[in-house]
């Protein structure tokens, strides 16, 4: 038995099955994203004015690389122009375009993945330590002339492990001084490079890297970004499939393939819209 | 039968011209939120001196970007009205969820969140 609708559009709703299919799935997923945002928001109200991390539970502002962002937004961007373009290639029957099209849209893919870890290594790296006179100090973290790393969970620092280890001082490669948007300040006559500072574990009353246990934004960027991320990598998969093994569709059924290449598009919107508002709200705001 | 391919070959020169004009609204679209994206990242570096604003800038930019993407290449300007019915739905759950949240910000208990973690 043949499945009806699979590529002719329903004479009632003038749909293709997968049409109705993806977009019950992106509205499911707005809510997804939705619930989301929404507790950003409710986070990002409630946190105490000031300036982190002078005041621990002010929202940290400005923390993340802004030119890097913007670069991933704009490969983001790129890929989603780059699939639509591909799509509209084979609706004038021309695969040879619709195939490098793609192939730009999944290198535009792990570009963004690949960026997206150089910023998620930098975090897991990065480290504030309160003082028990009351300062705190934020920059790269040192211990026994070893830098912790990303992919090396077991290898991240605490108070308590300073302590279990006997670790008497650490050194830290202090952060450049920012203002209240975020924005690092010019002193006068002060170095911008990133000085190294010894610190005693006696003199420390709190210390953790830019990870969830640390700061409520920390958990919900990571949860948020690394969720669109997922969304990124299983559309790049996708796309790729499409692009190569998928392709062979395009020989037998091109009416059906083109619509896959529609639907699989949709989703890939899909991903760069939450960036669209991903981006100001976690780099931004 | 001749005139039959006669009018099959017209729409399809017709059928390239419609693609051929998309492609044109869809490089126009991707220039026009290359340059959002600029003017976000430069409001940020704009003083408004008021949070409330600079999150109003930032949220009515994205939403602009916003509604190109799902306007243009989603195809959202001409879908079927099934599709339409389905969004509905979503925006008037998510316009309630935004809604319950905004209204719960006015309730939040402040400086509580994990105080007890490290505030000497």
């Amino acid at each position: 038995m043949e499945i009806p609708y699979t590529y002719k559009a329903r004479p009632d709703t003038g749909l293709y099955n997968a049409k109705v299919g993806i977009w019950l799935f992106l509205a499911s997923e707005i809510m997804l994203f939705g619930a989301l945002f929404s507790a950003y928001i409710l986070l990002r109200v409630s946190a105490p004015d000031g300036f982190w991390p002078d005041v621990a539970l002010a929202w940290p502002r400005g923390l993340l690389n802004i030119p890097i962002g913007t670069f991933n937004t704009a490969v983001l961007i790129t890929s989603s122009v780059t699939v639509v373009l591909a799509w509209a290639a084979l609706k004038m029957n021309n695969f040879a375009r619709f195939r490098w099209l793609m192939v730009v849209t999944v290198i535009c893919a792990f570009a963004f993945l690949g960026i997206k870890s150089f910023e998620y290594n930098d975090k897991f790296s990065h480290y504030v330590v309160r003082l028990k006179d009351g300062k705190a100090v934020t920059g790269h973290l040192e211990v026994n002339g070893k830098h912790p790393g990303f992919w090396n969970f077991a290898d991240q620092w605490s108070l308590g492990r300073l302590e279990a280890e006997k670790v008497e001082h650490i050194e830290i490669a202090v952060d450049p001084a920012r203002d209240i948007h975020g924005h690092v300040k010019h002193v006068e006559g002060a170095s911008h490079d990133h000085a190294k500072q010894k610190i005693a574990t006696a003199d420390i009353a709190f210390l953790g890297s830019y990870t969830p246990a640390t700061h409520p934004f920390f958990a919900v960027y990571f949860l948020i970004t690394a969720l669109h991320g997922l969304h990124v990598l299983g559309g790049a998969l996708v796309l790729a499939y499409f692009a190569f093994p998928g392709a062979k569709m395009w020989k037998t059924n091109p009416e059906q393939f083109t619509n896959r290449i529609e639907v699989g598009g949709l989703f890939w919107h899909f991903v760069d819209l939450v960036w669209i508002f991903l981006f100001p709200v976690v780099y931004l705001l | 039968m001749s005139e039959q391919s006669h009018n099959a070959a017209a729409s399809h020169d017709d059928h390239d011209h419609d693609i051929a004009s998309h492609i044109k609204t869809y490089l126009i679209i991707f220039g026009a939120l290359l340059l959002g994206t600029v003017i976000t990242v430069l409001m940020y570096y704009v003083d408004f001196s008021s949070m409330a604003v600079t999150v109003g800038v930032a949220l009515f930019i994205a939403s602009i970007k916003a509604f190109l993407v799902a306007a243009y290449f989603m195809h959202l300007m001409s879908e079927k009205k099934l599709v339409y019915s389905l969004l509905v739905i979503s925006a008037i759950f998510f316009t309630g969820l935004m809604g319950l949240t905004l209204w719960g910000t006015h309730d939040t208990p402040k400086n509580t969140l994990m105080k007890t973690v490290y505030v000497p």
